[in-house]
């Protein structure tokens, strides 16, 4: 079993204004595997941005504990130093492209973080070189963010985060704002940096299409995890998650459908090709016992 | 009509100007500008026009574009050029035209040519040397770097530096951001352009109101994503681009240092029309 990066023991938060007075997060448990691509879902207001930001360390949580890379996170008992270390180690790509974007040409801005840090000139350009040509947006480091279309811009604000070279990267609904060429672009720019670098993802989003790329899905639902498992487990229960308002994959929703009126057939497939081979080979199996 | 607003636009190039190194731009861009009040007859102005013609071809910028920048500044054009008509040249002074009480001299003329020459150089020279060429983060890196020594007394240099680098990346947005908004108000009605102008002026509340609350909110999320970049202000800062003089900014020192030399002695020896 792989090293758990990230632990959370009866995490609680509760925002200390007044417009919240329910706890954001209540009791929550959870573990995530150091090289796992995870999923959170959740409708707005569940708490999963406010797990993101524990997670990265801006918000610190009303009570509970929390680990990650098994160092306990104690702001009280650590020195700033030790802080920043950690810090750095987990990177975050936001849901407003623009808002992330400091500098007004591309590559710059790619620097920015490992400038921050203290990287020496010469290998925060070879930082910068790779991180771009990751995303696929070497051609473009040149050019101002303004002239970049929305899918773009969020690359070159998750290459800003490669190029800290981070083992965590957590993306808060950084999808939600693209159109569907850009979000797949971001997805599959997500899915390379799990598979080739190895690197942790927490993907947050309400996109059911995208929660099923991933490894593992985690449920969150007014503070606490309701379900976890692989994309199959989870989304096989339809009734738990309409409950909690949160939409299936069509294609899921059909199948169950299908069974529901006795038509015996795989029902935890997740893709529209995976169903259609699912109901082709239930056609050809229903055409031979007529024969 | 906001999309025309130049200010603080960058033109990426790979010119002798792109690439000199911007201290030494910023530098010479202040020698420029003192050389335009030194220059005082028609030979030295003429002088300037030929070296800013020859560092605009040198930029690739075109023409074009610079006489596009050079369109806010009509009005000073035309009072400047209006102002100096009517200068008094004395006794000496050609007499051109005779309006009842006003007379319009040839040396008044020339005046308002070159007060306006003058104008339109300082805008053309510096926009082309420094404001199109330059980056706007090498700029405010130059910026940083130049007066670093103020640190020593307690000004924050740096966090000055880095407000201007932001000011000038958030303008494109901004732009975007108001025209987005004043076409929302459009569409449910809103009416900018009839009425006087305090009618006008009151128009342009429901613009403003949402434009700073977004401002705000897009700050706020702006300073959680540097801070979660490691952003801790200037110290323990490297930079990906260090900045240094080459040979290329010891040519460009060299050809200002020709210009002025050329300037005090065309002032001197062939003053024509001095002003």
């Amino acid at each position: 079993m792989a090293e758990i990066i990230i632990k959370a023991e009866d995490l609680c938060f509760q925002y200390e204004d007044e417009r919240a007075e329910a706890p954001v997060l209540e009791h929550l448990n959870l573990e995530i595997e150091k090289g796992s691509f995870v999923a959170v879902l959740g409708h707005n207001g569940s708490g999963k941005s406010t797990l993101a930001k524990l997670v990265n360390m801006i918000l610190t949580p009303t009570s509970g504990k929390l680990f990650l890379f098994g160092k306990e996170i104690d702001e009280e008992n650590m020195t700033e130093e030790e802080y920043f270390a950690l810090r750095q180690r987990i990177g975050m790509v936001f849901q407003n492209p623009d808002n992330q974007l400091v500098a007004t040409i591309v590559e710059e801005d790619v620097a920015f973080g490992p400038e921050n840090i203290g990287v020496p000139s010469k290998e925060i350009r070879a930082r910068v070189d790779d991180a771009l040509e990751i995303v696929g947006m070497s051609a473009f480091a040149k050019h101002s963010p303004h002239q970049l279309s929305g899918g773009q811009k969020q690359r070159v604000a998750i290459a800003g985060i490669i190029a800290l070279r981070p083992e965590i990267i957590i993306f808060d609904e950084s999808t939600a704002m693209l159109d569907p060429r850009g979000r797949n672009d971001v997805l599959a720019t997500i899915e390379k940096l799990n598979r080739d670098f190895g690197t942790t993802i927490l993907h947050i989003t309400h996109y059911m299409e995208e929660a099923i790329r991933a490894d593992r899905v985690i449920v969150i639902d007014e503070g606490r995890v309701h379900l976890d498992g692989t994309p199959r487990e989870v989304f096989s229960s339809v009734d738990t998650l309409k409950k909690i308002g949160l939409d299936v994959p069509q294609v899921t929703e059909l199948m169950l459908a299908l069974d529901r009126d006795g038509i015996k057939i795989a029902k935890d497939t997740l893709t529209v090709s995976e169903s259609a081979d699912a109901i082709e080979a239930y056609m050809k199996k229903q055409s031979l016992e007529k024969k | 009509m906001l999309k025309d607003i130049t200010l603080g636009q960058y033109f990426p190039g790979n010119s002798f100007l792109h690439r000199m190194d911007p201290r030494m731009k910023l530098i010479l861009c202040v020698v420029y500008i003192v050389l335009l009040f030194v220059a005082k007859g028609i030979t030295s102005f003429a002088l300037i026009v030929l070296f800013t013609a020859g560092i605009i071809l040198a930029s690739g910028i075109q023409f074009r574009t610079i006489f596009k920048s050079l369109k806010p500044l009509i009005f000073i054009l035309i009072f400047t050029t209006i102002l100096n008509l009517f200068w008094n040249a004395g006794e000496d002074g050609t007499v051109l035209l005779k309006l009842g009480r006003l007379t319009i001299y040839l040396e008044g003329v020339i005046r308002a040519l070159l007060m306006s020459l003058r104008i339109i150089l300082l805008m053309a020279g510096t926009t082309v040397i420094l404001m199109y060429t330059t980056s706007p983060i090498s700029l405010t890196d130059a910026i940083e770097q130049l007066f670093a020594p103020l640190n020593k007394i307690k000004i924050p240099v740096h966090t000055f530096a880095m407000m201007m680098t932001m000011a000038l990346r958030f303008i494109p947005t901004l732009l975007e951001e108001t025209q987005k908004i004043i076409n929302a108000q459009k569409a449910r009605g809103a009416d900018f352009e009839s009425g006087n102008l305090i009618a006008r002026a009151k128009a342009l509340v429901p613009i403003l109101i949402p434009l700073f609350i977004s401002q705000f909110r897009r700050a706020e999320e702006l300073a959680t994503a540097m801070e979660c970049r490691s952003y801790r202000g200037g110290e323990g800062r490297t930079r990906m681009t260090v900045l240094h003089f080459s040979s290329r900014d010891y040519i460009a020192v060299l050809a200002v240092a020709l210009l002025f030399a050329g300037i005090l002695l065309l002032n001197r020896y062939l003053p024509f029309y001095s002003i």
